[in-house]
């Protein structure tokens, strides 16, 4: 990929404003389209498309395969944990009211952390998806 | 308004068929992978589309609406379309080693290297 | 305060488990964390079945949101005695786990291995089909043998049709009555029932879910994938996925429809009752041909299935009773076999007839265990087999159809005649010549092996327990929706 100019100019462009918008979707989620699953998957189209461009050693310098595996998991265990919260301050599982004294600041706080976890989770899974299907067959070759 | 008449179903029915055809028709497994997902999205069309009610709002609660579309069709479909990517995925994966254990994707070639399976 | 959160519970621990395991990284500590959460479940799974026994239906929203907006979790009797299957073989196959996985799993996989079977165990117990079989294709693409591959794809494009077809029946029905809530449809299906569309969404589902289920002939994908998977995934899902399956259909058939409609108005009964014949006789036939252990155990399995179809196609309580108590007592009975042959894989390294040949001599224990579950699936009295055919050939009877008791008395000649060729390879030919020399099991993998196998006589003496709940569970699926 070396010589493909225009890629690398356009890409290098591109992937800030990819990632700030995965973040807006994220973040925007409880007033307008958007939410976790969403943003995660913008998110890690710009690791993608770094690494489609300018190779899979590079994007893995910026991300650590074991440290997106520990993203996976992390994502998963905040959405849960966010569950076992509100159970433990006396709602039900996934009781969002209860986690500030506001009903409504809680649901808030609630769903904002669960899409977070469903985000981080989703870009980490999409990530590890493109490393292995991308690394596949370097090992044979 | 418009009666939009009963196309959508239609369309259903139709990459239903072809989807599912695939799938059963091609030796090919990637082939069969892209059969299955058209076959899946085929019902997500189904859902979306009766998922719309005619003249209502988003299932915001307000005074001054009293007819809304129902969110839960949308909400599963979207977990659908998250299960349909990640088996994909799976199934994708699955034909990256079959091809290194087996040295090719078509079905055929792979029973004809295990008889007995 | 935990008490009104056990429904909650039960899938929370294994889900939280899961990702942990990933953390830890490593076999041993991944393996202790997902046995704690299985035993910890287990726990939960027998609170709540006492639970309901006293209290009746616990309904628990998800959220904290009333339905019909938010998601109900509804436990009921029939429900609590699903979970407890699902959880009790768990947490005997795990412990199992540690070796048999180390032998076939290499060592650097094996925390996602936990991990995977973590997950499938929170799919199974919260009734969330599309996780478990997710994680199940994974799981069996594990398998040590290329074919495990094959098995794993062929199962993920049968699961994924089947799953996409039971997605559309339920959208069928949402078009129909504008609810997904399970209560809700009963409630509103009567005023549709006799549209075509309410036909056709009857008939996805049920036939969805039987690929899942494994029914005949939707069976295809059932024996490459038993045979392939590694031991304690056979084990695991042959005694439980099929199982959770066969659950839903009870729920589709009485608790959604109602068994009026079912049985009198779409007359299910007329295709169900043939098929599960057809399964009972011809999987058995099968069966009798077949050289590799397991891959015969995974023809019975369908066989079996065809049992538990019968049952719950009879439409009575009997027949549904003798349908539930064929759910625990079968997944005693698999869970207990292919543990054993679990215990052969690992030491011999091979589930082959013929190498399995003079084995009864090397490892007395397995084979004895292989025996005593063996009799079991025929249906011996004192064992749970013989309990769940006793009840199912009363329900034939009550219906007058003494034809049927005779095809099931012929099919449990047929398990005579399979185990029969396992047992007299192990017992009464020599070992082949140049054979390894192979010793007993390890300890750790013969008392899961024994618990579930002392289980089946247990439960086959004293029957209150099983029979009391499938009785009481089958009243409140005939019950509730009349």
């Amino acid at each position: 990929m070396r010589h493909h100019l225009v890629l690398r100019v356009v890409a290098k462009l591109l992937i800030p404003f990819i990632l700030i918008f995965g973040l807006y979707v994220q973040f925007h989620g409880d007033y307008g389209p958007g939410g976790g699953f969403q943003a995660g998957v913008i998110f890690a189209a710009g690791f993608i498309l770094y690494g489609l461009i300018f190779g899979l050693d590079k994007v893995q310098k910026v991300a650590p395969p074991a440290w997106i595996r520990v993203l996976v998991a992390a994502g998963v265990l905040l959405f849960a944990g966010v569950g076992v919260a509100g159970m433990l301050l006396g709602g039900n599982y996934l009781d969002y009211g209860v986690l500030r004294h506001d009903p409504v600041h809680g649901q808030h706080l609630g769903i904002l952390l669960i899409e977070f976890g469903v985000g981080t989770t989703v870009a980490a899974v999409m990530i590890t998806i493109f490393y292995n299907f991308a690394g596949r067959g370097r090992e044979d070759r | 308004m418009i009666e939009p008449g009963l196309y959508n179903y239609w369309i259903v029915v139709i990459l239903m068929m072809a989807g599912f055809f695939i799938v059963m028709s091609h030796g090919n497994l990637v082939k069969k992978i892209v059969g299955l997902n058209i076959f899946q999205t085929s019902v997500f069309i189904l859902y979306i589309s009766f998922g719309k009610v005619s003249d209502a709002t988003a299932p915001i609660l307000d005074e001054a609406y009293t007819e809304y579309s129902n969110p839960l069709p949308h909400v599963l479909i979207l977990t659908a379309i998250v299960v349909g990517v990640a088996t994909s995925a799976l199934g994708l994966a699955l034909i990256v080693r079959i091809r290194e254990a087996y040295g090719t994707v078509e079905e055929d070639e792979i029973i004809a290297q295990d008889p007995d399976s | 305060m935990i008490a009104e959160h056990l429904p909650a519970l039960q899938v929370v621990i294994p889900l939280l488990a899961a990702p942990v395991c990933v953390l830890l990284r490593r076999p041993g500590p991944a393996w202790a964390l997902a046995t704690a959460a299985s035993w910890a479940a287990f726990g939960v799974a027998v609170l709540l079945l006492i639970a309901v026994l006293e209290q009746g239906v616990l309904s628990y929203h998800l959220g904290g949101w009333e339905p019909p907006w938010g998601i109900e979790y509804r436990v009921d009797l029939a429900n609590a005695f699903v979970l407890l299957i699902v959880a009790a073989i768990s947490a005997v196959v795990l412990p199992f786990a540690r070796r048999s996985v180390a032998a076939e799993i290499p060592e650097e996989k094996a925390y996602l291995f936990y991990s995977m079977y973590l997950l499938c165990l929170t799919g199974l117990l919260g009734i969330a089909a599309t996780v478990s079989s997710l994680s199940s294709y994974v799981l069996i693409s594990l398998g040590k043998d290329r074919r495990a591959l094959t098995a794993a794809f062929q199962y993920l494009i049968m699961g994924t049709i089947g799953a996409t077809f039971y997605l559309l029946g339920i959208g069928l029905l949402y078009a129909m009555t504008g609810t997904l809530n399970m209560a809700d449809l009963a409630q509103r299906l009567p005023a549709v029932s006799d549209t075509r569309t309410v036909h056709a969404a009857f008939a996805f589902l049920v036939i969805g879910i039987g690929v899942k289920a494994a029914v005949f002939p939707l069976h295809l994908w059932l024996p490459n994938a038993y045979c392939y998977a590694p031991s304690v995934v056979t084990a695991f899902l042959a005694a439980t996925a099929t199982k959770v399956s066969i659950y839903v259909v009870l729920r589709i058939v009485f608790t959604i429809f109602g068994p009026a409609y079912s049985f009198e108005v779409i007359e299910a009964d007329l295709v169900m009752i043939p098929l599960a014949l057809a399964a009972m006789l011809l999987a058995s036939t099968t069966a009798i041909f077949q050289n590799n252990v397991k891959r015969l155990l995974a023809y019975s399995s369908v066989a079996q299935i065809g049992y538990m179809v019968l049952g719950i196609s009879l439409g009575s309580v009997t027949g549904v009773t003798a349908g539930i108590v064929h759910l625990f007592n079968h997944a005693m009975i698999k869970g207990g076999l292919f543990l054993a042959l679990g215990c052969v894989f690992v030491t011999l390294g091979s589930v082959q007839l013929r190498d399995m040949a003079g084995l009864g001599r090397r490892m007395p224990w397995t084979m004895a265990a292989f025996v005593i579950g063996g009799l079991s699936l025929i249906g011996v009295p004192a064992t749970t087999g013989f309990i769940s055919k006793w009840v199912l050939v009363q329900a034939t009877l009550e219906r007058g159809q003494w034809f049927f008791a005779v095809l099931i008395l012929a099919s449990s000649l047929l398990a005579l005649v399979y185990v029969w060729r396992v047992v007299e390879a192990a017992y009464f030919r020599p070992a082949p010549e140049g054979a390894a020399e192979v010793s007993e099991a390890p300890l750790a993998m013969l008392i899961p092996t024994w618990l579930l196998i002392l289980a089946n006589v247990y439960f086959g003496v004293d029957t209150s327990l099983t029979l009391g709940v499938a009785r009481r569970g089958a009243e409140t699926l005939l019950g509730g929706a009349a």
